[in-house]
């Protein structure tokens, strides 16, 4: 209970210090476009309170559930045929590495030629952002299954079917999860990108626009938003993970 | 050499390589039924190789298994197994593990949790059906393993060094049981062991195996005090002139 107390304390203690840090480096300024923290904040209602907030989050958060929703379901899926075999792990894994690794923002015009400026290019965006490490951490967790499980399965005749869906992805859960996870924060790193890059809708529109009229503590509330909103849903998962797998396993030290 | 209806396991010139390794040359060995038979010798010997092939889970490079007449080629229902790392599923309940084996022959649940209450009943773990494997200690964990391959009630029970991984005294606990259960349970044993005082303690016949490549040195039948009390038998002079006598043949291929 005390521990549980003692970890929130500290968590405010790291927000105050990081929030006074922000009010320092605005008031000295560090730069003309760096408001402070309290501006911020303020700006933060005021967008909140007219609306805008929620219109341009029904924006954004379009691309951002399909992209996501898309890479969770073929991430595993693909990542389950990474992991099981040997031939398809070369096959495909180079293609999730280097979607990893390349420039996205200089891919963006290529996908804009290809798939017009609408919803289809930012689902890609995202799907580029968030699959790969869902396919990646898919294919390791599953091919790192331990032996003696798969072993057991099949001296109590479990077929390779069986031996799938109750050891295999079981054992790769947590890790599986730890992807997702991952995936869903690239996911949003994606869609603010393709709303930067391709066209500015949503909360994307909102820092352009703020920035174009030198509103900066609008821009920064927007983009604070983005954080919170993404910190807030990876917690919303942990807690579905820790749910799925009750008493089975030891909680995590994240919270 | 012709059928013989009193062996339960008849290994017949079985050769196993791992590729040029020759890891089992020509080895022939007979499990009469209703008896325990330990494998015994130094470590690399092949005796879990043996094992492993006995239940379908290793192919013989040549040479054949037979179990009730019947040439093995994959794990079946007449061989269940306990291994030496238990391999219990750490997300799985006590009594889920001890189903599993009734869960992948799609047993219905109530039916199989009746028949695995049993057997969680008989190796003495009542009260723990809904722990899970992280909250017992190692002996308790091999008794999970050991009432799932009882509760498929397989005629033949292939085990992997099963008492290595526990601590001394669960283990002459453990030694004491099986005892019971090979007077009790009318099935056939095959025990892996490196402990020559297990061996003699526990086998109805001890095959004792050479390594590199792996044969039958030896065969011994400790027939004196099969019958005395589980207590008694530690202080007979033909337990102690048979541990002595396995001890003195063995000594010379341990480095």
């Amino acid at each position: 209970m005390l521990a549980k107390h003692r970890a929130n304390i500290l968590k405010l203690i790291s927000a105050l210090v990081v929030f006074t840090a922000w009010e320092i480096a605005g008031r000295v300024p560090v730069s003309f476009a760096f408001p402070t923290f309290f501006e911020s904040v303020s700006a933060f209602w005021a967008l909140l309170i007219d609306g805008t907030m929620f219109k341009a989050y029904a924006e954004t958060l379009k691309p951002l559930v399909i992209g996501i929703l898309i890479s969770a379901f073929f991430g595993i899926g693909i990542g389950l045929f990474v992991g099981l075999s040997r031939g398809f792990d070369w096959l495909v894994s180079p293609i999730f590495i280097v979607m990893q690794t390349a420039p996205l923002a200089a891919l963006i015009p290529l996908l804009v030629m290809a798939y017009g400026i609408g919803l289809t290019s930012k689902v890609f965006v995202v799907c580029i952002m968030a699959m790969p490490v869902i396919v990646l951490n898919t294919g390791g967790a599953v091919r790192n299954t331990p032996a003696n499980l798969i072993e057991m399965g099949e001296a109590f005749l479990g077929s390779r079917r069986q031996v799938i869906m109750k050891i295999i992805l079981p054992a790769a859960f947590p890790i599986i999860f730890a992807g997702l996870r991952l995936g869903v924060s690239a996911g949003f790193i994606g869609a603010i990108l393709s709303e930067l890059k391709i066209t500015p809708t949503g909360v994307g529109d909102i820092i352009t626009y703020s920035r174009s009229i030198a509103d900066y503590p609008s821009m920064y509330a927007a983009i604070a938003s983005i954080i919170i909103l993404a910190v807030l849903f990876l917690n919303v998962l942990e807690r579905v993970e820790n749910k799925l797998l009750q008493g089975s396993r030891k909680p995590s030290a994240l919270d | 050499m012709t059928k013989s209806t009193d062996n339960a396991v008849t290994v017949r010139n079985v050769y196993k390589n791992y590729g040029s390794t020759e890891a089992l040359r020509d080895l022939s060995l007979d499990f009469p039924r209703g008896q325990l038979t330990s494998l015994l010798g130094p470590s690399g010997c092949g005796k879990t190789t043996l094992l492993k092939i006995i239940a379908g889970l290793l192919p013989a490079t040549s040479g054949e298994v037979l179990v009730n007449g019947e040439v093995v080629k994959a794990p079946g229902p007449d061989r269940a197994f306990v291994f030496q790392d238990f391999a219990l599923m750490p997300w799985a309940s006590v009594i889920r593990n001890v189903a599993f084996g009734l869960e992948l022959r799609g047993m219905a649940k109530s039916e199989r949790e009746g028949i695995a209450e049993k057997y969680i009943n008989e190796v003495g773990l009542s009260g723990f059906e809904h722990s899970y494997p992280h909250e017992l200690s190692g002996g308790m964990r091999q008794r999970v393993g050991l009432a799932r391959a009882l509760s498929v009630d397989a005629q033949v029970l292939l085990m992997d060094e099963p008492f290595s991984a526990v601590d001394e005294q669960t283990r002459r606990k453990f030694q004491e049981d099986l005892l019971g259960l090979v007077k009790n349970e009318n099935k056939t044993f095959i025990f892996v062991t490196h402990s020559i005082e297990e061996a003699v303690y526990v086998s109805d016949q001890i095959a004792i195996l050479l390594p590199r490549p792996s044969r039958v040195m030896e065969i011994i039948r400790p027939s004196g005090f099969r019958h005395k009390d589980v207590d008694s038998i530690r202080r007979e002079p033909e337990y102690l002139d048979i541990v002595d006598r396995i001890w003195a043949s063995l000594r010379s291929y341990v480095e």
